[in-house]
């Protein structure tokens, strides 16, 4: 298919999202749907929008080709990026058509999810039983607050040594980053917790195990899952430094393979895409904390 | 309920505070009674005491002719006296029905759809019948302090311990609290021990106001207050009530001016 009717498609179908959410919007506000999109459509906040992607890829298409700065000039254009991530027949092999594209993306988005489950499913419970206990506080919390500020690159070689092979190990150092920041956020949020609710549940008769199912745990959620957020992202950036260190597939792989192989929109391509399944996994995550949290967005915004 | 020359000392980092000294009080079963004094006096500690949040360092105090707490007992709170908190502290992540049923679920005292026909009765005698899948921070501060009354009642507690819950409320607000407040004791009969540093609030609502001292604190002064139940705002200005009010203020200046002082040499 030519790129350009992709390019049509791909439009129409981000304005379809749109309007589709103006929808929802006009139903809260009970007001007429044609109404609302033109009202987001003419909003100030939205024309600045606009305005920041437009000045954006113009800088980049004015300094890169019409001036063509020294430094700059062998980057490629963000016109030639974006048809060579549409081609049919791209000249450097990646495109939205070729199945690497989509290896590539399976292999990064499985470590990088398979490191955040991880990391959740341990950094949580640490967090709250750092927060629980004093005496696990004090046997744990001075040694991780020494092993956090290692970068995780530096985990590399040894994780390559002590696990069999490299998938392991990138998916190691993907998680080491998610664990700190998942267990961290938990505790403060479990320090935030007012003592008023500890007493009053106390009084109602409630046991040291019911503490931490019905004050503690929901009592930190907020901060669990603004924690759960960021080490989403954490765990994508150092999933991408692991990948162009040791692996064979995957985005972080593909943009370091790129530049060896002088195939400068191929970066492009997969940067861009990191920036869109970063945004998708980061939405993710927060429309489950708002499901799981009605009781906050309510509070905040009304019934 | 019998407060015997409770004391209690804390010693935070070689800090020496007497919160409380030869603090003695009777509380009858089924009264209402007030504790004023200037602020940082040690009601709250007293309360604290008596809820089982703090140990004690000397005295005792009963519930019923059996010890609560003594200097050797380490303090355990528990559903028969219920505090209702000063800032609130329904829990936020769970709607009204929740926070209500909560404390008879959790001692397993009753299932959870006794509790629910239960919480409903109660909820809709103070006016509260349609809110109960809201969460707390839909309800405005005067509905949730009813509610936080009511998820303290429903567990029958021998005592109610009430620390300055109309604190933060307009005047509106705090005299619709009162009227409600006022309405439960009279149908459920409970002991209640109520703080507050509203001299006004104290003698309207209470059958016995106790004057506290500043630090040490114990109770300076007992009044007792013989307005007839059911109160009615009329009384606020009656020259009964005037006449008390003007005891107290004498009563509780002079703490508020010793604690002041007090203040004044700990900065110096």
């Amino acid at each position: 298919m030519n790129p350009y009717i992709v390019l049509g498609l791909l439009l129409m179908a981000a304005l379809a999202v749109g309007a589709w959410q103006q929808k929802k919007k006009a139903l809260l506000y009970e007001i007429s749907w044609g109404h609302q999109i033109r009202k987001t459509l003419t909003s100030k906040s939205f024309l600045l929008q606009l305005g920041g992607f437009v000045a954006f890829i113009l800088t980049w298409e004015v300094t890169v080709k019409t001036l063509g700065l020294p430094w700059f000039n062998r980057l490629p254009g963000p016109w030639e990026c974006l048809l060579e991530w549409l081609s049919p027949d791209p000249a450097y092999g990646i495109s939205i058509y070729t199945e690497d594209y989509y290896t590539h993306i399976l292999y990064s988005t499985y470590r990088a999810t398979t490191a955040f489950v991880l990391a959740t499913l341990l950094g949580v419970p640490m967090g709250l039983l750092m927060g629980w206990s004093r005496k696990f506080y004090d046997y744990s919390y001075p040694l991780v607050e020494l092993i956090r500020p290692i970068p995780p690159l530096a985990w590399v070689p040894l994780a390559i040594l002590i696990l069999p092979g490299d998938e392991p190990a990138v998916i190691f150092v993907t998680f080491l980053v998610a664990f700190f920041v998942t267990a961290l956020n938990t505790l403060l949020g479990v320090e935030s917790i007012d003592e008023s609710y500890f007493r009053a549940a106390r009084c109602l008769g409630a046991d040291k195990r019911r503490l931490l199912f019905d004050v503690v745990l929901p009592g930190a959620m907020p901060f669990i899952f603004t924690g759960l957020q960021i080490s989403m992202g954490a765990a994508w950036f150092s999933l991408v430094a692991g990948e162009m260190i040791a692996a064979q597939y995957g985005l972080g792989f593909l943009i370091w393979d790129s530049y060896s192989l002088i195939q400068y929109p191929v970066i492009v391509i997969g940067m861009a895409t990191l920036g869109v399944i970063g945004w998708i996994s980061s939405a993710a995550v927060r429309s489950v904390g708002r499901k799981l949290m009605a009781w906050r967005e309510r509070e905040l915004f009304g019934a | 309920m019998s407060i015997r020359s409770v004391g209690k000392i804390y010693d935070p980092e070689g800090v020496h505070v007497v919160a409380l000294k030869d603090c003695s009080l009777e509380i009858a079963a089924g009264e209402f009674v007030a504790i004023v004094g200037p602020s940082g006096c040690g009601k709250s500690t007293l309360l604290n005491t008596i809820a089982g949040f703090d140990g004690l360092t000397s005295g005792e105090i009963l519930l019923d002719g059996e010890p609560l707490a003594t200097v050797d007992k380490d303090p355990s709170p528990g559903p028969d006296r219920v505090v209702v908190f000063q800032h609130g502290a329904l829990f936020p992540w769970k709607t009204v029905l929740e926070n209500v049923t909560y404390g008879p679920v959790v001692q397993g005292a009753m299932t959870e759809e006794e509790a629910n026909t239960r919480a409903r009765e109660m909820l809709s005698r103070v006016g509260l019948n349609d809110i109960e899948t809201a969460y707390p921070g839909q309800l405005s501060s005067g509905m949730q302090r009813r509610v936080e009354i009511i998820r303290a009642l429903i567990n029958n507690p021998k005592v109610l311990l009430l620390d300055e819950p109309f604190r933060a409320m307009d005047t509106v607000t705090k005299s619709a609290s009162h009227q409600y407040l006022l309405e439960l004791y009279d149908a459920t009969g409970k002991t209640i021990f109520f703080i507050t540093h509203d001299l006004e609030e104290a003698i309207f609502l209470a059958d016995k106001v106790l004057v506290m001292t500043t630090r040490p604190g114990y109770i300076k002064k007992t009044l007792q207050v013989n307005l007839p139940r059911p109160r009615q705002y009329s009384m606020l200005a009656s020259e009964e009530f005037l006449a008390m009010k003007a005891q107290l203020v004498e009563a509780v200046h002079e703490e508020a001016v010793k604690a002041f002082e007090a203040g004044e040499r700990e900065m110096a």
